[in-house]
């Protein structure tokens, strides 16, 4: 205490301009009026040009009817419906897009990975020719080729891949019987959730017991049937409440059913293969960080090579993986918005594209866009970091 | 747990055994018994193929020519071999190697869960009793990384023996230890030794090798140059080489 005491009576006084805490809080606070200001030039600057052109500002024209269609939407929408509703298509479009994207690039991106360290020659070849053939094609001409060169040449609709009569495949996408719902199908639905739920609470138990009493459960298969069963037991027990719309053929196109649009098709696919050849390598790269010293401990003890690499060289690897895979999927989910070139109806090709044509608006139109594509960055980024949190090593 | 039942041959043979890195011939027609009960140090300069050897016993090399035989179960390209064969071989590494995600106790019982499908309370009931074993059992609930490296090279040993092993193979298990933690490893591989645990040591501790040994193995450049009892091995070696190396290594 004595010797602190001293120190810092005998220290010199620190001029302001050297420290380090004022500099950095002086420069902070002129960067902030640094963009305010430009922020606000550039505000009224488009204000003024606005004003001059007699649009008016302000939200009110998202309840106005949009007036144009939308080929693909899970909610119900036509010409009719407001510009509101237009952007909840388009958004959840987008979302659509995104999460399969990044549930399928995930899943292709660990599996070519891990293949791209396989000792089998050949296996480890195609991963490595995947990985260099796919990422170092631009992303947009990925697009094109699924869209243009593969699903372009299917068939009209006249001359349709048929299936059982009921699924049709041509170069306006894929159709499939639509189910129609009559009274009590929201039972059927309901089962439906159940059983979904009730599976994955049966992976949770069944690892759970197994750790605990050292005893497999078929979890996979009982779940299956479960997942098939019940719903069809509720149809069964309610006396099958739905019927199926079929699509069919009327004048040059089908009417009716549910479409997979090929525009919808050729995204997923390009986005979420283009993608899985970045994540293969940050999965290799996590996967050789890990000390080879740990297979070799976890083979020594018995553990099978699929089991080292599940209980103990993955949990490692995440680590590694965790924070670069993050940006790939923020990178999947504005990549999402190329997709205004083969005219997917999602957010920046409809709200961004026709709404702000259509209206004007594009200060409201932009902000939210924008806000819309930063919050759900923001909630993919926030999750991921938490998840990487869980995984942190515990150090002296 | 199912311990196989015994077979009444030596634990360990190795039968002209030789392995090539490429061009490289890195262990040449290697012979060993290994009693069951025995205990083997190996030893030999740098680069002389120590590792290698002890790393073929339970297949982390391949070896390409002569046979190995552990518990009376020859040693082939068939995974259902080598993993029976490492069920019932233990090994502890220079560089510790415990699983730095898990927890101590997590570590230990790791394997009994998946390999011996053994219930959670009752490996965790073994765990303890081999953490105890090595007398730390009050480290259970720790991480490796909060442990110093003697500790953690305790840990490893009971992680081995969570298996329940006939067989212990030692990797140079004190090198990479300050010394005042070598004594404590020691200590406990004494205890191991005096239980009867058949083991096959690399270690340059000659003062272990003199109290525990049955026998102490020579290697020089891929041979075993010498293989004899302690007293023999220290006061009367019979190959130039190995004088020439005890004179190095006990000054
Ligand atoms: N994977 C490998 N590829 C090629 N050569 C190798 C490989 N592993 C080891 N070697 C070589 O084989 C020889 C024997 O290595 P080994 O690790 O068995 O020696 P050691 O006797 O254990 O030495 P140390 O006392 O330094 O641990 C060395 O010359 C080494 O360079
Ligand atoms: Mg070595």
């Amino acid at each position: 205490m004595a010797v602190e005491a001293k120190a810092t009576s005998s220290a010199p006084r620190t001029p302001v301009w050297r420290d380090p805490a004022i500099r950095s809080l002086a420069i902070q606070a002129l960067l902030l009026v640094v963009v305010l200001g430009a922020g606000w030039w550039l505000l009224d600057n488009t204000r003024q040009n606005l004003n001059r052109q007699g649009i008016a500002s302000g939200f009110g024209f998202l309840d106005h009817t949009a007036g144009f269609a939308i080929v693909m939407h899970l909610i119900p929408y036509s010409e009719a419906s407001s510009y509101g509703m237009a952007l909840g298509v388009a958004l959840i479009n987008t979302l659509l897009v995104t999460s399969l994207g990044i549930f399928l690039a995930t899943v292709i991106g660990f599996f070519v990975g891990v293949a791209r360290l396989s000792s089998n020659w050949l296996v480890a070849r195609l991963a490595a020719f995947y990985v260099e053939a796919l990422r170092n094609v631009p992303l947009l001409l990925q697009i094109f080729f699924w869209y243009f060169a593969v699903l372009r040449a299917l068939p009209p609709p006249r001359e349709s891949v048929t299936l059982f009569g009921a699924f049709f495949l041509n170069l306006r996408g894929l159709y499939v019987p639509a189910p129609v719902a009559a009274s009590g199908f929201g039972l059927v639905l309901l089962a439906g959730g159940v059983a979904l739920v009730a599976a994955l609470g049966l992976g949770l138990w069944a690892r759970r017991r197994r750790v605990a009493t050292g005893q497999d459960f078929p979890a996979a298969a009982v779940s299956l049937g479960l997942l098939i069963g019940l719903p069809l037991l509720v149809a069964a027990a309610t006396g099958f409440p739905m019927s199926w719309e079929l699509p069919a053929l009327k004048g040059f196109n089908f009417q009716g059913g549910l479409v997979l649009i090929p525009e919808f098709v050729a995204m997923v696919l390009a986005i979420s293969l283009y993608a899985a050849a970045y994540i293969a390598e940050i999965v290799r790269s996590g996967i050789l960080a890990v000390n080879r010293g740990q297979t070799e401990a976890s083979l020594a003890l018995g553990l099978s090579p699929a089991q080292t690499l599940r209980l103990v060289v993955v949990p490692q690897a995440l680590r590694v993986i965790v924070p670069p895979l993050t940006s790939q999927y923020l990178n999947i989910l504005k990549n999402s918005s190329l997709a205004a070139a083969i005219a997917y109806p999602e957010l920046v090709s409809v709200f961004a594209g026709t709404v702000l044509n259509q209206t004007g608006q594009a200060i409201e139109v932009m902000a939210i866009t924008m806000a819309i594509y930063l919050s759900v960055s923001l909630a993919i980024s926030a999750f991921m970091n938490w998840y990487n949190g869980r995984n942190a090593l515990r150090e002296r | 747990m199912t311990p196989a039942t015994p077979s009444t041959g030596p634990a360990i043979q190795i039968i002209g055994m030789h392995k090539w890195y490429g061009d490289f011939h890195v262990l040449k027609d290697i012979n060993l018994t290994v009693e069951k009960g025995e205990r083997i140090v190996v030893c030999g300069p740098s680069g002389s193929g120590k590792s290698t050897m002890i790393r073929c016993i339970n297949r982390l090399e391949e070896h390409q020519r002569g046979q190995i035989v552990v518990d009376g179960i020859e040693l082939t390209s068939d995974l259902k071999r080598i993993d029976g064969i490492r069920r019932e071989v233990g090994m502890v590494f220079q560089q510790f190697n415990l699983f730095p995600h898990l927890t101590v106790l997590e570590n230990l019982c790791l394997a009994p869960i998946w390999v011996r499908h053994m219930p959670r309370p009752e490996a965790e009931a073994l765990a303890m009793s081999y953490l105890e074993r090595v007398r730390i059992p009050e480290q259970a609930r720790k991480y490796p990384g909060q442990l110093s490296g003697g500790q953690q090279q305790r840990v490893a040993i009971a992680r081995a023996l969570c298996m329940n092993p006939r067989i212990m193979l030692f990797d140079e298990p004190t090198s990479a230890l300050d010394p005042e933690m070598i004594k404590e490893v020691l200590d406990v591989m004494v205890s191991l030794a005096e239980d009867g645990m058949t083991m096959l040591c690399v270690t340059h501790e000659m003062g272990f090798a003199r109290t525990v040994a049955n026998r102490v193995v020579f290697m020089d450049q891929g041979e075993i140059v010498e293989a004899a009892a302690p007293e023999q091995f220290f006061n009367a070696p019979s190959s130039e080489r190995t004088r020439q190396f005890l004179s190095q290594i006990l000054h």
